[in-house]
């Protein structure tokens, strides 16, 4: 579904008068540790590099609601349907104040998640499927969406790696799925990808093996991204490095 | 659509209207008849979930709200209310008095011009009120009402964020009327229970209270003794 047949999932936005955008709006989508950060840091060097304006979002990162759900984060207090309505208002928050703005003027937007994993999560919390996606219809439809699909097992090595331990929330501990950190996260994470599994289709989402090597990963996300801007293939292979570990020459 | 199962022995009544309407005044007198009789009662206003509360007043502070995000808001804090409170006292098996209700955003977020069946389904998951008192008063009484003291208007009370009018108390009037029409336009298709708000205070009072005798088994709900 491309952002120019019908700008929005469903219903329209009020803010938006003019669905006119002359930015494009990519979506990265996968699990923490699944190499989302890594790869969104790489393509926005590369785009910049070309000379494309890039401008990031993610969660919890509005300035409405980024403390306040952070905050009920911690104290663990919210309930099911409070926190996905919470969690919609930081995206709208972002989604009017930011993105709408500079898909306007003529960005590129790299969005770190977007409404997918929100609505994955809403699902497996036990949300009502045709509540939840009324509540994502007046979202912008990206121009691309990537799925990072990476196994549990794989998961898991990583967030050792990056924290060693695993987040509460990555972990749906809050669902009761077992007393044990350990099966709560993997049981967890097959619940979020087989709610992925479904959209994929629906939504179009090109689905990246996030078990690939991370040059591999980068190098398929700039032949998508810079077939649809334009970028020729000769400089889709520049610095093709995982930032802050090119050679040093 | 989300079909809540009405799972519970309580009771849920709510009272709408424009501001000035005096519906605080009445919900407020039924609930202390209520208490004085010794009912189980629990009272819950609009706006009120302190975990909500900070954002909501970041948002109206530096005016970062708009009609989509303000909707969100609102939704976010009735939910907070509902799930804590509203839901698990009527399954307790209390009279759940309500200070403005859903329709109160469905009016005003429409107003604001977000799409209406959208805000009716995110506020689905909510049961409706077994009574929703509608006080209807003359959009001119109620303006007379608020405006009199000419009081300082916040800037989403009188629909600022709208851009009708720079005037806050002209913005106010526009707001206000469309928020009646909004009103209007609910009554039948939810079954409000009308309210000359125009009468005097105690025979308005008189009324709900008759009302509510009519449609409520009453002694169901007295308090259980403590032992």
């Amino acid at each position: 579904m491309p952002l120019k047949d019908n700008p929005f999932f469903g219903r329209r936005l009020p803010e938006v008068r003019e669905p006119n955008f002359a930015g494009k709006l990519f979506a990265i989508e996968g699990a923490d540790g699944s190499g989302r950060s890594t790869q969104i840091g790489m393509l926005s060097q590369w785009l910049e590099a070309n000379g494309y304006a890039v401008r990031h979002m993610g969660l919890r990162r509005s300035n409405l609601v980024s403390e306040e759900l952070e905050e009920a984060k911690q104290g663990n207090v919210l309930t099911h349907t409070t926190m996905s309505l919470f969690y919609a208002t930081d995206f709208f928050d972002q989604l009017v104040h930011e993105i709408i703005p500079a898909l306007r003027a003529g960005l590129i937007v790299l969005a770190d998640r977007y409404i997918y994993t929100l609505m994955a999560r809403d699902l497996v919390r036990g949300a009502d499927r045709a509540w939840t996606r009324n509540m994502y219809s007046p979202a912008l439809v990206p121009d691309a969406v990537f799925y990072f699909r990476v196994s549990a097992a794989q998961l898991v090595e990583r967030n050792f790696q990056k924290n060693s331990t695993l987040d509460y929330w990555e972990s749906g501990m809050d669902l009761g799925l077992s007393r044990d950190m350990f099966s709560s996260f993997v049981k967890f994470q097959r619940m979020l990808q087989n709610e992925f599994q479904k959209m994929q289709k629906e939504y179009g989402f090109e689905v990246i093996n996030g078990n690939s090597r991370v040059e591999t990963i980068q190098r398929e996300l700039r032949k998508k991204i810079g077939g649809l801007l334009g970028i020729g293939a000769a400089l889709q292979k520049q610095n093709l490095f995982p930032l802050g570990s090119e050679p040093i020459p | 659509m989300v079909t809540p199962k009405r799972n519970y022995s309580g009771k849920l009544l709510a009272v709408e209207g424009l501001d000035g309407s005096g519906k605080s005044t009445q919900i407020y007198l039924v609930k202390r008849w209520l208490e004085l009789e010794g009912y189980r009662v629990f009272f819950t206003e609009w706006n009120s979930s302190i975990l909500v509360k900070k954002s909501t007043t970041k948002g109206k502070k530096r005016q970062l709200l708009t009609p989509t995000t303000f909707s969100l808001i609102h939704a976010t804090d009735f939910a907070d209310r509902y799930e804590r409170q509203i839901l698990p006292l009527l399954r307790a098996g209390y009279l759940v008095l309500c200070d403005r209700y859903i329709f109160t955003a469905l009016a005003r977020d429409a107003v604001r011009g977000v799409d209406r069946e959208w805000v009716e389904q995110l506020y689905s998951f909510a049961v409706h009120p077994d009574i929703t008192f509608y006080f209807r008063v003359p959009l001119e009484t109620s303006l007379n009402r608020i405006l009199e003291g000419r009081p300082a208007l916040k800037y989403h009370e009188a629909g600022l964020d709208m851009g009708w009018s720079t005037d806050p108390y002209e913005s106010f009037r526009i707001f206000q009327g469309k928020v009646f029409a909004e009103y209007e336009s609910m009554r039948e298709k939810f079954g409000f229970t009308a309210i000359d708000a125009s009468e005097e205070i105690h025979i308005q009072q008189a009324k709900v209270r008759n009302l509510i005798r009519e449609k409520i088994d009453l002694p169901a709900f007295r308090r259980r003794p403590c032992h």
